[in-house]
């Protein structure tokens, strides 16, 4: 059965994510990052940042709620049985600080075929309270046998 | 800091991760797929056991190249990568990447994720602005 590709384009309602400290330190634990930046106030500040500063890789966390609804979608279509997650790709503006509000928008880039696989791209962006830019992400899931 | 010219390699990064890696990883994330955190789920599901986060995989990725370049998270402009097989706990993961092209404060480095012979994370490229 081939993909269906009419929901190209779809975008879907923003989400919002206000960033806290402690999240900061749980995340940056979790994946090793030691660096006092992501852990202390006066370090962060001392390197010029406005607080402490997320992990790059804290884009997941503040980003992946608009992903969900655009996954889930039955216009999308994807079968989640036979479906991994096959590439990811993140391009960073601002750093993303404690006290930011991040807010993320979501749409559907590109549903494509090659070699039996169904490719559902999906792109997301995100912005803080000042309107910069920190994170445009694109996110590609892969079906087997479609 | 690593001069990070073209063809040279990045500081290699190793890592195991413990068997509870993916359990504080979920709850860090959010992301509590049970293949990550339930052994019996996922072996139903005709996994080896319980798989690590790829997103996870790709953070370490992320961390070889902002150590490499000093240890400032602004540092890291783009990172894409691509998942391929499966990462698990409990497992030493290595981290290698080489810079394939340097101009002037940017550098272009590709990087893999390998653990036990198998690549995790392929074709990883990243932008790195060396301050």
């Amino acid at each position: 059965m081939p993909v269906s590709t009419e929901a190209v384009g779809k975008q879907y309602p923003e989400t919002t994510y206000e960033v806290g400290l402690e999240k900061i330190r749980e995340y940056a634990n979790a994946v090793g990052q030691a660096e006092p930046v992501h852990h202390d106030r006066e370090a962060a500040r001392q390197a010029g940042f406005r607080d402490v500063v997320a992990p790059p890789m804290f884009a997941v966390v503040y980003s992946a709620p608009a992903l969900g609804p655009a996954i889930l979608d039955p216009d999308v279509g994807i079968n989640f049985a036979a479906m991994v997650h096959g590439g990811q790709e993140f391009v960073w503006g601002e750093p993303v600080c404690a006290g930011d509000e991040i807010t993320t928008r979501a749409k559907v880039q590109e549903i494509y075929e090659k070699d039996g696989k169904g490719f559902y791209v999906f792109e997301s962006v995100s912005t803080n309270q000042d309107g910069d830019e920190v994170v445009r992400a694109t996110w590609t899931n892969i079906v087997r046998g479609v | 800091m690593a001069d990070l010219n073209e063809g040279e390699a990045i500081p290699e990064l190793r890592i195991t991760p413990d068997k509870y890696l993916p359990h504080r990883y979920a709850g860090a994330s959010g992301d509590f797929n049970p293949i990550h955190i339930d052994n019996d789920f996922a072996t139903a599901v005709g996994l080896p056991r319980n798989i690590l986060h790829g997103l996870w995989t790709m953070a370490q990725v992320a961390r070889a190249q902002t150590e490499a370049a000093g240890g400032d998270p602004r540092s890291l402009r783009r990172l894409s990568v691509q998942f391929r097989g499966m990462g698990v706990p409990e497992e030493e993961i290595v981290v290698s990447g080489t810079v394939t092209s340097r101009d002037g404060d940017r550098a272009i480095v590709a990087t893999e994720a390998v653990q036990g012979g198998n690549g995790i994370v392929r074709n990883a490229e990243s932008e790195l602005e060396l301050r």
